[in-house]
């Protein structure tokens, strides 16, 4: 059960990440940056909030996994050059952990 | 521009199935409490994984098969945020150390891992890089 609830978040997370990334990627590959900090924001709130079970499997391993990616932002980063690509992993790494404990926070963790 | 509904289903049906590997990695081996090595573990494979997917003549000749697999499958089975959730449990529980050496390990990894495999591999076009 947890196992379909994971891949059903992940087909509705995964499309919305490669939906933002079409929009907004240029240089700076802001729309691959929305979603991998949007999804560590719902993420901070469901571990905020306690969810667990199925609950966590469909928005937490499921959706929020699938939303964010680790694969496309190592490629992108290597793509941008090392100074550009450094700061474009650091951005992330800072605002995904900001999101993070701002979810986290927000849900009354 | 939205992307073309063959794209989005192609890229839906793909990370359903990436997340059902990651999921299936992390209840093989749980992360536990210490360094999450089952994420670190998917990562560093994901990435290098999507680096190499223009080495597949089915991913060169098809669009579909590349947004399926990249974005897709790879996409859905790495994740960024639960790398996000692992560094703050570990800053939250007082192991700064941990949570800066896990951070910036998977990043140094993937980075070291996509770089190696891009020698070989044919450079992804803009898209495929979700």
């Amino acid at each position: 059960m947890s196992a379909l609830l994971v891949a059903l978040g992940a087909a509705v997370g995964a499309p919305l990440r490669y939906a933002l990334g079409h929009h907004f990627d240029g240089a700076w590959h802001r729309g691959t940056l929305t979603a991998n900090t949007l999804a560590s924001l719902v993420l901070g709130a469901c571990v905020g909030w306690s969810v667990e079970g199925s609950t966590l499997a469909l928005v937490g391993t499921g959706f929020c996994g699938g939303l964010s990616t680790y694969s496309s932002l190592a490629v992108q980063a290597r793509d941008l050059g090392p100074r550009q690509g450094a700061a474009y992993a650091l951005v992330t790494i800072l605002l995904g952990l900001g999101a993070c404990a701002l979810g986290y926070v927000l849900a009354g963790g | 521009m939205t992307p073309s509904p063959r794209l989005l289903l192609a890229v839906g049906a793909g990370g359903a199935i990436g997340a059902l590997a990651r999921y299936a990695a992390t209840e093989l081996v749980a992360d536990g409490s210490g360094f999450p090595w089952t994420t670190f573990a998917v990562n560093v494979s994901g990435s290098a994984l999507l680096a190499a997917l223009l080495l597949l003549p089915l991913a060169r000749r098809s669009p579909t098969w590349a947004a399926a697999l990249g974005p897709g499958v790879l996409g859905g089975y790495t994740t960024f945020s639960a790398t996000s959730a692992q560094a703050r449990a570990l800053l939250a529980d007082g192991r700064a150390g941990l949570a800066l050496a896990y951070v910036a390990g998977t990043l140094a990894a993937c980075l070291v891992a996509v770089t190696l495999v891009g020698l070989a591999a044919p450079r992804l076009p803009e898209e495929d890089e979700l």
